[in-house]
């Protein structure tokens, strides 16, 4: 506890918490992990950001922090997120436009250059090719000086989602599990600060589902994680302190709110009731939100500040760890740097002008939060129970058999029909689309533009790396790449530490990847 | 096409973005409207869409995007058509900003639809597509 008296506005002291057990910081944590919640460290304002060349984020990621934000968060554009180098055929049209493009270890280095390792604390959002990408986070820390055993972040790594909603997967459910786990034992041996893994409801919302169904898959997901670890040999309460989280905030203020602390409470339960864990870490589900880039709208999109708000709020009464907030300008391009500059600064108003940061769970006891924080762990322990059922006691087989079945994409696009249609309707008001509509014809602000010539200077910057490497450094690292992915008991990691070292490209190592490992087509459900 | 037959339309995500939210409400809108729907889905390029347009005798496509790629794909996806001898309209979803609109007009897309298009914008922007191409 902080010795500082808390006042408000008005100068009436208030205490860190108020009501019964159980309290913040005591399990079930449904009212948060940490007893006194922000009084003692505010959340982190980790702004996710991304575009063009890793010298053109850099300079974003240095604005950012000048600008008070604590954390970095890296958007890869859409190639490198497929695992595709800048100069692929398919990668056309797409390198730098929604993220940074990186193709090689010195990308990765001119990406932070000048950001000290060993004190920043970095997220990258990327899934299928993640373990390339950590390992050349690693190599570039390494190689300026700073051992990775210092290094904090987090990696998304969450691939199961991605057969569900976000889509970009690379290989087939099972082998790509492999690689999650793999990042999962070589983080827990070597990187004590990293977490391994982001387990994401972000991207199941914005593809359409319910805020119950975001809870719900998402846990699910963390629950097969956790059984996929497990049965590659490692003990629950090694790696799941390290496990993280990453919800949505949509707009419906006191549906999210409930949403955050059933994720709390199931995670506790199941932890320590079914996988047997008993560090108190294990049962504590931290997490970051970001705001939902689904709800804003093209139409008057000034109005978006106002929603971006009202949602990081929700995050905040929610006991999120860290908070992205959204640019206005998302739903119409990349965000500027003064769009993402306010979206910030709607953080800094809430963490230190509203005085919500200085009681922990302020909406706990309200009867209307805690029946909805009941009913939607009710509905959502009514899909593990049937995940458990298909999968014959096992929630990894049973999200294996649901995605295979295309049944989370046929209830996710069920879900988002639904809404659409109730919005189309006029059943559901969104502000400046169906209702209130004066200005929404107006000119459109400036908007971030990457053209075309960001796609060649890269070409070039990948061009001049293959041109200086040893190719047959490159060439000797690829086979071990090839050959330890054959056996699916080798960690993957040391062989990708090697092939990003002697600078091959992440294209190539995706390649013989997939040469091992194969492809994935999903099912289509429409 | 006849008069009374449905519009047949192939929808396809072209291009690396997987975000396919908005085209499956599109294949929804459409189908409810009536039309007949040819869903190619995510990772579809200019070959295996202009390829999908041959064989189901496709009246229009619809391409979404939401990767800021328009400006160079959507040109090459007009031009591939009619390469192929194709005579069929498309019509681009996405996140596409207003000062584009021009630009892919000239490149031949028929039309834009863009994000929050309520559901008779979408079944009039197709139906006006491909009423107004063509033959």
């Amino acid at each position: 506890m902080t010795g500082k008296t808390f006042r408000t506005l008005s100068g009436i002291p208030v205490e860190a918490v108020y009501g019964d057990g159980p309290l913040p910081g005591e399990f079930p944590y449904t009212r948060g992990v940490h007893p006194d919640m922000y009084r003692s460290r505010l959340w982190t304002m980790r702004m996710f950001a991304g575009f063009g060349t890793a010298e053109d984020t850099n300079t974003r990621f240095r604005e950012l922090l000048r600008s008070g934000g604590t954390g970095l968060s890296t958007a890869f554009d859409m190639p490198t997120l497929m695992g595709r180098d800048s100069d692929h055929e398919w990668a056309l049209g797409e390198v730098g436009r929604a993220g940074v493009a990186v193709d090689t270890v010195e990308d990765m280095a001119d990406l932070f250059d000048g950001i000290d390792l060993g004190a920043v604390s970095t997220s990258m959002t990327i899934n299928g090719p993640a373990p390339i990408l950590l390992a050349m986070y690693v190599v570039v820390a390494e190689e300026s000086g700073v051992e990775r055993s210092r290094l904090a972040g987090t990696l998304q790594n969450d691939i199961l989602k991605e057969y569900q909603a976000q889509k970009e997967y690379l290989f087939p459910p099972r082998p790509s599990v492999r690689l999650v786990t793999d990042a999962i034992r070589f983080t827990t041996a070597e990187m004590p600060r990293w977490n391994p893994v982001s387990v994401s409801g972000y991207h199941i919302r914005e593809a359409g589902s319910t805020a119950a169904q975001e809870l719900a898959f998402t846990l699910a997901n963390g629950f097969a994680y956790v059984e996929a670890a497990c049965a590659a040999g490692l003990s629950v309460d090694s790696f799941a302190p390290r496990l993280s989280f990453f919800f949505n905030s949509h707009v419906d203020f006191f549906e999210e709110v409930g949403k955050f602390r059933a994720a709390r409470r199931i995670w506790a339960q199941w932890m320590r009731d079914r996988y047997g864990a008993t560090d108190e870490r294990s049962l504590k589900l931290r997490f970051h939100t970001q705001t939902a880039g689904v709800s804003l709208t093209a139409q008057q999109p000034e109005v978006n500040i106002a929603r971006v708000a009202l949602q990081a709020l929700a995050g905040v009464m929610g006991g999120t760890q860290s908070l992205h907030t959204d640019s206005h300008d998302e739903a119409l391009a990349l965000p500027t740097a003064e769009a993402a500059r306010i979206a910030l600064r709607s953080q800094q108003v809430i963490a230190h002008e509203t005085g919500v940061a200085s009681v922990a769970d302020p909406l706990g006891g309200s009867h209307y939060v805690e029946w909805m924080t009941d009913e939607l762990e009710r509905r959502a322990e009514e899909v593990f129970a049937h995940l458990d059922e298909l999968g014959g006691g096992s929630l990894l087989e049973g999200v294996y058999a649901a995605i295979e079945s295309g049944w989370f994409v046929g209830e996710i696009a069920d879900a988002s029909y639904r809404y659409e249609r109730e919005v189309n309707a006029g059943d559901r008001i969104v502000v400046g689309v169906n209702a209130f509509t004066e200005g929404s014809d107006s000119r459109q602000a400036e908007l971030l533009r990457i053209g075309q010539e960001t796609e060649d200077l890269q070409c070039q910057r990948l061009d001049a790396v293959r041109r200086s490497r040893d190719d047959r450094a490159v060439a000797a690292s690829l086979s071990r790449v090839a050959s330890d992915a054959a056996e699916p008991t080798t960690n993957l990691l040391p062989a990708l530490l090697e092939a990003v070292s002697v600078r091959a490209t992440l294209g190539e190592v995706v390649e013989v990847l997939e040469g091992v490992f194969g492809t994935y087509v999903e099912r289509t459900v429409v | 096409m006849s008069g009374d037959s449905p519009i047949r339309v192939v929808l396809a995500k072209l291009g690396l973005d997987g975000h396919d939210r908005g085209l499956k409400v599109v294949a929804r809108i459409l189908r409810d409207a009536g039309m007949e729907v040819i869903y190619l889905g995510l990772r579809q390029t200019t070959e295996t869409i202009v390829d999908a347009v041959e064989q189901e005798d496709a009246d229009v496509v619809g391409i979404s995007m939401l990767n800021a790629g328009h400006l160079t794909l959507g040109p090459r996806i007009v031009d591939a058509l009619a390469d192929a001898g194709l005579d069929v309209p498309v019509v681009i979803g996405g996140i596409v900003p207003d000062e584009d609109r021009q630009a892919l007009a000239d490149a031949g897309v028929a039309g834009v639809l863009g994000p929050g298009a309520p559901a008779e914008e979408v079944v009039a922007g197709i139906r006006d597509a491909v009423a107004t191409h063509g033959w």
